[in-house]
């Protein structure tokens, strides 16, 4: 008798109608725009902060160095002592104090500078300075040589180097960004997917033990079936949650951008890469390249691999879930047992973030993308920049063989598992149980 | 075919442990058959392997003539000792669910499902969590899913447990009735009166290994020692006993009576007859009590158990 899909229907609408997963599929998206939007608009509020820095130029030579900006604004002071200066600066509340010494040697001005503050100011703040200054004592020392300065920058040229591969696709600096992105999304949304809907199957296994329903329900089903039926549910039910995720989350964060005016997209990083990317290119040409590179991606390589991939690598780690869901009474005994799961998972995020994005075909990035456990993740990441199919089929191959090599150890344990009650299994057991 | 279930040879091992050893058994078609043991005698695995849950080492079981299959598990209702519900699930849904697995259709297990809860009167529990039901009401419950797709065999781990006297005595007529409507019964308990009043024939299992099996008046017929208990009315009792225990093996006896009477256990040998005793005591005194004392099955459980180890 196949029992399957009354199983998965159950498993699906208990999920579905739980108050808990009402609240949080409600709630998620909402606290999320919240989020953004506050530090969005802290950002803002950062960014319009007007900071005032005092210059105390004894040199002589600062004339005009310092230009203001939006959010800086720089007061020269003139015929003033050290300690005159920092008073000044404490009582007028600025933000700092800029000090210049007299000096013979221009070669030896870092002895000479120093920055004054309350706090200790931020990175960005004092490397700026420095450019300025090094950028204005260098075209000092080109003068005195005489050299020409506004000839120099004149003869500035700047070069952008188009890509292209061997087979005649065109690629840009962009492209690479919106591949990092579409990687990295998709690699981050499995990883967030196994975590969320596998501890779910987890802990309905586990319930279906401390109720004690499940020697009732096993005696009409086989365990193989019920794990089945309970992984497919839980994650029927948590695809319909990433849809409203997506769906009502996408809907506030435009209702939100439009209302407050705040642009959320601004604030995350990846927006600045993008610009960052084409900052050479006006905002024509921006647009252009970021049109293109979606088309330079291989979209429906991309699309079909990660469903693939996404399937298979969601159920292989959710057999994993079920079974130590099976081997425990209680929630709290499952620690043990998540770390073999969990550590895979995270090099695999890893390996994407660190590896992946400096060198995509290279040997690490490779041989993880074939490694099981890992490789739908790293695969997913990879993608983007081309990876022959030949290569993804072997991968997703080696991925569905141990997929089903999992599932029957898994129930193997499942099998076993969830008549024992009490103990806490070793791993040293639990090979046992997979004899029985 | 007079076997519902035959049980052949069964054996079983976890690992090291024998849970089961070359275990056999007949169950006889309309019987309430008695499963009993110590605890961890190997029962529970027993049952499941006739539920298909684990599977036997070695050794067939057989149900209703065929070898066991897939197809047996609408066949079969299983109430096990370990049982519950899903908590946050409605009474109804849930049984609805239940009787599905057991293969009945969505309409059909509505149809029975309001005859039993009617029956147990229960159905206005249909809307209810099972989370806010007591123990005793889920219990009810559990009991009709265990019944409802009208399964040949029935098998019951500790029914009792957990129901009140009423509940229990009711769920006691249901299953008799059960019975009388050609069900067959595998029963196992602790609670020997229960076997006692419920069961035709009776197995006990004790590490493992059956060690006694049979009807039950058959069990018992072999295990009476030909004792009599006797109450005697007479002047002296102490001249009394010593005059019968010259003659025959006497115990002092134990019951309630209103007078102070000699209180014996007589015990014969297999050639003497009870109606030799009892004429050569009403010679002696006025008999006001003599009754053959046959074991309890409670008696024969713990002398059993006790030889055997």
């Amino acid at each position: 008798m196949n029992h399957l899909p009354l199983i998965i229907k159950r498993e699906y609408l208990t999920k579905v109608k739980n108050k808990a997963f009402i609240v949080m599929t409600i709630l998620s998206p909402i606290i999320m725009i919240v989020l953004i939007s506050v530090v969005a608009y802290l950002a803002q509020l950062n960014n319009d902060k007007v900071r005032t820095i005092m210059v105390l130029d004894q040199s002589g030579y600062l004339n005009n160095t310092f230009k203001n900006t939006d959010n800086t604004t720089y007061n020269v002071l003139t015929n003033m002592e050290l300690s005159d200066a920092k008073t000044l600066t404490q009582e007028a509340s600025a933000y700092g104090l800029l000090h210049v010494e007299k000096f013979n040697d221009i070669n030896n001005v870092s002895q000479h500078v120093k920055f004054y503050s309350d706090e200790s100011p931020s990175l960005s703040l004092i490397s700026g300075i420095e450019s300025k200054l090094e950028k204005h004592f260098t075209n000092q020392v080109l003068q005195d040589k005489g050299v020409n300065v506004a000839l120099i920058n004149e003869s500035k040229i700047q070069v952008d180097v188009a890509q292209e591969s061997f087979q005649g696709e065109k690629t840009s600096k962009v492209d690479s960004v919106i591949k990092l992105i579409f990687g990295g999304a998709s690699g981050y949304l499995l990883f967030m997917f196994i975590i969320i809907y596998g501890n779910m199957i987890m802990r309905s296994v586990i319930e279906e033990k401390t109720s004690r329903i499940i020697e009732v329900i096993i005696s009409s089903v086989k365990p193989v079936q019920l794990m089945l039926g309970k992984i497919i549910g839980t994650s029927l039910a948590g695809i319909t949650q990433f849809v409203i995720w997506l769906v009502f989350g996408g809907l506030l964060m435009t209702v939100v951008s439009l209302v407050l005016g705040i642009d959320l997209m601004q604030s995350t990083p990846q927006q600045e890469l993008v610009e960052m990317a084409a900052q050479n290119n006006d905002a024509q040409n921006y647009f252009i390249a970021l049109k293109e590179g979606l088309s330079h991606m291989p979209l429906i390589n991309l699309i079909i691999a990660f469903v693939f991939f996404f399937i298979g690598g969601y159920l292989l780690y959710s057999s994993l879930y079920a079974a130590i869901g099976a081997a425990v009474d209680n929630e709290t005994d499952t620690q043990q047992f998540m770390m073999p799961i969990i550590m895979p998972l995270i090099l695999a995020v890893y390996i994407g973030i660190f590896t992946v994005i400096e060198d995509p075909h290279g040997t690490i990035s490779t041989v993880f993308s074939y490694i099981p456990l890992t490789s739908p993740v790293v695969m997913l990441m990879r993608i983007p920049f081309g990876v022959p199919i030949w290569q993804q089929v072997l991968s997703l191959f080696i991925l569905i063989a141990t997929f089903m090599l999992t599932v029957w150890f898994a129930a193997k344990i499942y099998r076993v598992g969830i008549l024992m009650y009490g103990k806490k299994p070793s791993y040293k057991e639990l090979l046992k149980w997979i004899k029985y | 075919m007079s076997n519902l279930l035959e049980v052949n040879n069964v054996s079983k091992n976890f690992g090291s442990f024998t849970a089961l050893n070359n275990v056999s058994l007949t169950v006889p078609k309309g019987s309430i058959f008695g499963l009993l043991g110590p605890n961890g005698a190997g029962k529970t695995t027993l049952i499941r392997i006739i539920n298909q849950i684990t599977m036997p080492d070695t050794g067939t079981v057989i149900l209703d003539g065929e070898s066991l299959k897939e197809n047996h598990i609408k066949d079969i209702g299983y109430l096990p000792e370990e049982r519950g519900l899903y908590k946050s699930m409605k009474v109804g849904e849930q049984a609805l669910y239940l009787a599905q697995l057991k293969g009945l259709s969505k309409a059909e297990a509505k149809k029975r499902l309001n005859y039993w809860f009617d029956r147990l009167e229960i159905g206005d529990w249909w809307n209810k969590k099972i989370q806010e039901l007591s123990k005793g009401m889920a219990q009810k419950v559990q009991f009709v899913v265990t019944v409802l797709h009208n399964p040949k065999l029935l098998i019951f781990d500790e029914p009792f447990s957990g129901f009140d006297p009423i509940n229990a005595n009711l769920i006691k007529d249901e299953i008799l009735h059960l019975r009388e409507n050609g069900a067959t019964v595998i029963f196992s308990t602790h609670r020997m009166e229960s076997v006692e009043e419920l069961c035709d024939d009776i197995a006990l299992i004790n590490k493992s290994n059956k060690i006694l099996d049979g009807k039950l008046t058959e069990v018992k017929r072999k295990f009476k020692s030909n004792t009599f208990e006797v109450g005697l009315r007479t002047l002296n009792n102490e001249v009394l006993e010593k005059e019968l225990a010259e003659k025959f093996t006497v115990n002092p006896a134990y019951f309630k009576t209103l007078d102070n009477e000699l209180k014996l256990n007589i015990k014969l040998s297999e050639t003497e007859k009870p109606n030799e005793l009892l004429n050569f005591l009403t010679t002696k005194a006025e008999v006001s009590h003599f009754v053959e004392l046959i074991p309890s099955v409670n008696d024969i459980f713990i002398q059993t158990v006790k030889n055997n180890n």
